[in-house]
């Protein structure tokens, strides 16, 4: 396997991602993103220096909205599906010491 | 202290809200002051299966800014995704530019200290979306998200690091303002978060080549604020360097009551926002017909203005210049000028009694009440002598808070002057009759003396007295 | 008259004809549901009295002549990743467990429009990430056609309700093949139509440049029909194409004189199994005989496929997937230790394994200084992919090969090597990164009697040519039918119990 993922990276993503792993689990994922890795690594093997990065395959481009407003008041349904909330807003744990 | 000479490079992140009806990527609305979450949408709450529709708008106001602040348009450009977890950013990404912003390479003129003229350069000029606001809750010691200003749309203008002090910084911020406040992209207040600045500082042994590391700084609400954080944070860089430590590459929030700031990093932090391409938006393609048609709608900035009131208006430059260094000054001096053709009149209006009730009362030009048609009236309420100086300002005053109609007021609270000579004479005749000392001072050529007499009268008429004719009738009876 | 058998064209002109109605439709899907789903598990949720309300309303509609399509009265599923206003959409995942979205998707509601009548959301792999339905927090869902086996995925539930009659057609979504590998192991039409078709709004994003809804029917006229009723150009969808060209039906054409079909030899490799790639073929020579003008030709990069999709696609859902964070909706952990453990917490436990992996590595891909590495590199080998298309279509009005190099394989032989299940995508993941139409349809059944699905693979825009090709295939192979006594063990009482199953009223049909 070439590509060694570390507990250090494993640690790193996880803050990115907002995922704690246990310890078995970050065992797992460390072997599975290094193998994932080696297999995405297969791409290395083509020559792509002049190729365009596609991140839309059609040329569709300027899709706007007028400024027009077009939503209401919908609070209450906003809202409906909230774990946890207080006077119209949601609620979270603190965010500021 | 050291012998050492140290040089503040300094350069900016500037947002500002623009000045749209609705979002940037949905059409919920973007006024102030509705009850929280009222104004919010699948699309700006980040519910899933949701997606983002650019508001055409919001494009068009930041090519308008990119072409006044002389930067280059960018013909293909594109939305990324800023990811990062906050309660505030309800998709835990921001849709914003980096790879291929709007406009970039620009730069604006400002003066320095010193009066001479230097360019501070503009790097970039990106859209993106706010977030929520977070509000602290004590009582239950939590915090609560309200997502109506999230989606609301934002330009981003980052300087090059060219300002090397606080007055320079401002300076730059007032020019931005003003281009900005004459494209009608945004009002630009620093007090309301509408204008935001970050301030991107570093010092340097004067002289030096190579740039110090910078720290970002945040939560600068006024001027003032900008001001004190930036020699805080000069001082505070500079005693570390002194002391042999090491700046670190940060991101402080300044305390503007404390006057400290301190930093806003944590573990949990990583400050790798991972930006990739929106593939729920499309590129953006200006063509030459988009950006013509832009260019054809930009306004008259204030140096075209300030030359053609120059050649327009018989005003002093002085006033030119504090006028047109506002857009809302400027369009109520134009509006009124067209209406009573009397622009050094309207000129004293706005320089004297407004410019004044605006310090006391502490107001923006930009929420100036009374409308140029009710200034208007009241010069001519003026002219025709229906209504003395005083109480011109009195009714000013009035109209300033309330923007009455002045006729109308001036009619109902019975303020026209009492222009019935036997009136006025029966008046002047018991102010004479009650005050012989005075009189006598006056005959004994105390001139002053006649300056009471005049007081006296016009408070026996409630000052609805032209003062002209009083003081006229006065020294005539003392005279018989 | 059976008519849980019936397709959605001939059960439509029997309401219309009036020898059924709309109600006695959905009645006869549900107690069909309610006898056998302990059994496929197809469903996460069922909305009987919703299903039962909406076949009335239908109902009056079709007798007073405002709906006269082919789905007014037919009862349909549609896969529990699209928004359903007033209904539970969990895309089979624990953090989305008690979510009821206000809206309903796009593609959805266009099929309200057309007088269907939703009977309830199916079973997928969570957040559609898997190709067997097994990782769903749901519960497995089974194949009906051998219940030791798995039903593919992650479109797994819509493709086993209509296998099983248990509901005459349904919406999936493919990103990877996740409707027409589905459809292949449950012997049922599949379509993922060309990128920008049917509008995404409402459809809750895997990989968003991927993602694109479609239809699972039981053959190409009703496949023809649904994907008429679902396209449409939507203003809510930057994506979305405004196209002229959706009269899909008119492609309903028993003829496939002169259509060159391109049958790419990297296709037919190593780790195709070999009564598969018999069927596949033997379908090629019967459209020959038809007149199709075939050739084998090389398409080059296939094996550069899953590499690249797989790090486009967990880059984007890793970035899609930020969104749950139990704040707004969703799951939120019991016992948190202030915001970042909250977010940590509720989004460890919410997430099953498989989408935890992705959003790792897709987290992993777009960091400071992989990006370029691998993300760019990504989407410039997309590039070239797109290009090898474009080439083939420059000569090919048609792509034949295989939808997957096996049958449904057996549950549980797929989870425990992530990479091994990756590569059963080999032949459906290309058609995504290139934005391409693709329609699987049933060619055959191997020996353990497991359907066997034909790819075909159109340019951008070319559905009717997949559309025309797949009918006049169909006619030449006759009906495919599922014999109704499922195989594999009794399962009778056995309902798998998934966490989206406890505690929804009306929802569940345990």
């Amino acid at each position: 396997m070439a590509n060694i993922i570390s507990d250090e990276t494993i640690e790193y993503v996880g803050i990115l991602a907002k995922l704690e792993l246990s310890g078995e689990e970050k065992e797992q994922a460390k072997s599975d993103m290094g193998r994932m890795l080696d297999y995405i690594d297969k791409l290395g093997e083509l020559d792509t220096t002049d190729v365009e990065p596609m991140s839309h395959v059609f040329p569709v481009q300027n899709v706007f909205r007028e400024d027009v407003v077009k939503n209401g008041d919908t609070r209450e349904e906003l809202l409906a599906n909230a774990p946890e909330q207080k006077d119209g807003m949601f609620m979270v744990p603190r965010t500021f010491e | 202290m050291s012998s050492k000479q140290y040089e503040t490079v300094i350069g900016l992140e500037v947002h500002v809200e623009l000045a749209t009806k609705t979002k940037i990527f949905c059409g919920c609305s973007t006024a102030f002051g509705a009850e929280p979450n009222t104004q919010t949408c699948p699309v700006c709450t980040g519910m899933p299966g949701s997606l983002p529709v650019l508001n055409k708008q919001v494009l068009e106001y930041a090519i308008a800014v990119g072409l006044a602040t002389n930067c280059e348009i960018t013909r293909y450009a594109r939305f990324d995704r800023k990811n990062y977890f906050y309660p505030d950013n309800p998709q835990n990404y921001q849709i914003s530019q980096l790879y291929l912003p709007i406009c970039r390479n620009g730069g604006v003129e400002i003066e320095t200290e010193a009066g001479g003229r230097k360019t501070v350069g503009i790097h970039e000029i990106h859209m993106e979306e706010d977030a929520g606001k977070l509000i602290h809750d004590e009582w239950e010691d939590c915090s609560l998200v309200d997502y109506n200003r999230s989606g609301v749309p934002l330009i981003e203008i980052v300087s090059e690091p060219d300002m090397r002090s606080a007055e320079e910084v401002i300076a730059y911020l007032e020019k931005l303002r003003l281009i900005i406040q004459y494209l009608g992209a945004s009002d630009c207040k620093l007090q309301e978060g509408s204008m935001r600045a970050d301030v991107n500082l570093s010092v340097r042994e004067a002289g030096a080549a190579a740039f110090g590391t910078r720290t970002e700084m945040k939560n600068l609400n006024s001027f003032k604020a900008i001001s004190r954080a930036i020699a805080g944070e000069t001082e505070r860089q500079i005693d570390l360097i002194e002391s042999g430590e090491k700046v670190v590459q940060e991101t402080r929030r300044w305390d503007d009551t404390k006057g400290e700031s301190y930093a806003m990093r944590s573990k949990e932090d990583a400050q790798d926002y991972r930006y990739f391409p929106d593939p729920d938006l499309v590129p953006i393609a200006v063509s030459d017909e988009m950006l013509a048609q832009i260019r054809e709608k930009q306004p008259e900035f204030r140096t075209e203005k300030m030359i053609r009131y120059k050649e327009a208006f018989d005003i002093p430059d002085y006033d030119i210049e504090i006028i047109t260094g506002d857009k809302h000054l400027a369009d109520l001096f134009e509006a009124a000028t067209a209406i009573c053709n009397q622009p050094k009149k309207v000129s004293n209006w706005l320089m004297g009694e407004t410019l004044r009730l605006m310090k006391e009362k502490e107001t923006d030009a930009s929420d100036l009440r009374f409308s140029p048609e009710n200034l208007a009236k009241l010069i001519s309420l003026t002219d025709a002598k229906a209504i003395n100086s005083s109480v011109a300002k009195e009714v000013f005053e009035v109209m300033f808070e309330e923007n009455i109609d002045p006729e109308q007021y001036v009619e109902e609270k019975g303020l026209k002057t009492v222009n019935d000579e036997g009136a006025l004479r029966k008046t002047v005749e018991e102010v004479i009759a009650a005050n012989p000392q005075s009189v006598e001072d006056y005959h004994n050529g105390k001139e002053k003396a006649i300056g009471f007499l005049v007081g006296q009268t016009m408070k026996a008429m409630k000052g609805k007295a032209d003062p002209g004719m009083v003081n006229q009738m006065l020294k005539e009876l003392l005279l018989s | 008259m059976n008519i849980t058998e019936m397709t959605a064209t001939e059960l439509s002109a029997a309401i219309r004809a009036g020898k059924t109605t709309a109600v006695e439709a959905a009645e006869a899907m549900l107690a069909r549901i309610e006898e056998q789903d302990r059994i496929y598990n197809c469903y996460v949720t069922v909305d009987r009295e919703g299903a039962l309300r909406q076949a009335e309303a239908v109902q009056a509609k079709i007798e007073s002549g405002e709906l006269t399509g082919p789905l007014a009265g037919v009862p349909a599923a549609v896969k529990d990743n699209m928004c359903t206003a007033g209904l539970l959409t969990t895309c089979a995942s624990r953090i989305l467990g008690n979510f009821v979205p206000a809206y309903t998707a796009e593609a959805v509601l266009n099929l309200q429009k057309a007088g269907a009548v939703i009977l309830g959301k199916t079973n997928m792999d969570e957040f559609a990430m898997g190709s067997t339905t097994e990782t769903s927090a749901c519960g497995v869902t089974r194949n009906p056609w051998n219940t030791e086996h798995v039903p593919g995925g992650s479109s797994g539930g819509s493709a086993a309700t209509v296998a099983a009659g248990e509901c005459i057609y349904a919406l999936g979504s493919d990103t990877g093949g996740s409707i027409r590998q589905p459809a292949s192991y449950c012997g049922t039409v599949g379509m993922k139509p060309t990128y920008g078709t049917v509008s995404r709004y409402g459809l809750i994003a895997y990989g968003s440049s991927l993602d694109q809804i479609g239809p699972l029917t039981k053959d190409v006229t009703d496949c023809a029909a649904v994907l008429e009723a679902i396209a449409s150009h939507d203003e809510k969808d930057s994506t979305s194409v405004a196209r002229a060209d959706t009269d899909f039906t008119s492609a309903l054409v028993d003829d496939v004189k002169g259509m060159r079909i391109g049958i790419p030899n990297d296709y037919f490799g190593d780790g195709l199994d070999e009564e598969v790639k018999a069927a596949v073929l033997r379908a090629a020579e019967e459209l020959e005989k038809k007149g199709a003008v075939t050739e084998h030709f090389d398409l080059s990069l296939v094996e550069y496929a899953i590499p690249t999709y797989y790090t486009i696609a967990a880059a984007e859902a890793s970035s899609n997937l930020e969104r749950f964070d139990g704040i707004k909706y969703g799951y939120r952990a019991e016992d948190y230790n202030g915001l970042h453990n909250m977010y940590k917490k509720s989004r460890s436990e919410g997430f099953g394994e498989e989408v935890k992996r992705r959003i790792m590595l897709g987290s992993f891909v777009l960091s400071s200084g992989y990006y370029d590495a691998y993300y760019l590199k990504a989407l410039r080998v997309k590039a070239l992919i797109k290009k090898a298309f474009d080439q083939a279509f420059a000569k090919y009005d048609v792509i034949l090969g295989p939808v997957a190099p096996t049958t449904a394989p057996k549950l549980g032989a797929s989870l425990s090597d992530p990479i091994k299940m990756y590569l059963g995508d080999i032949y459906t993941i290309a058609v995504n990164l290139a934005g391409l139409p693709g329609i699987s349809l049933p060619c055959g059944k191997d020996k353990n009697g497991l359907p066997i699905g034909l790819h075909l693979i159109g340019d951008c825009f070319q559905e009717k040519k997949l559309i025309q090709t797949a009918y006049t295939y169909e006619k030449i192979r006759g009906p495919f039918r599922m014999n109704r006594e499922p195989a594999g063990a009794d399962h009778t009482g056995q309902g798998e119990t998934g966490m989206c199953r406890t505690g929804q009223e009306g929802q569940c049909h345990e």
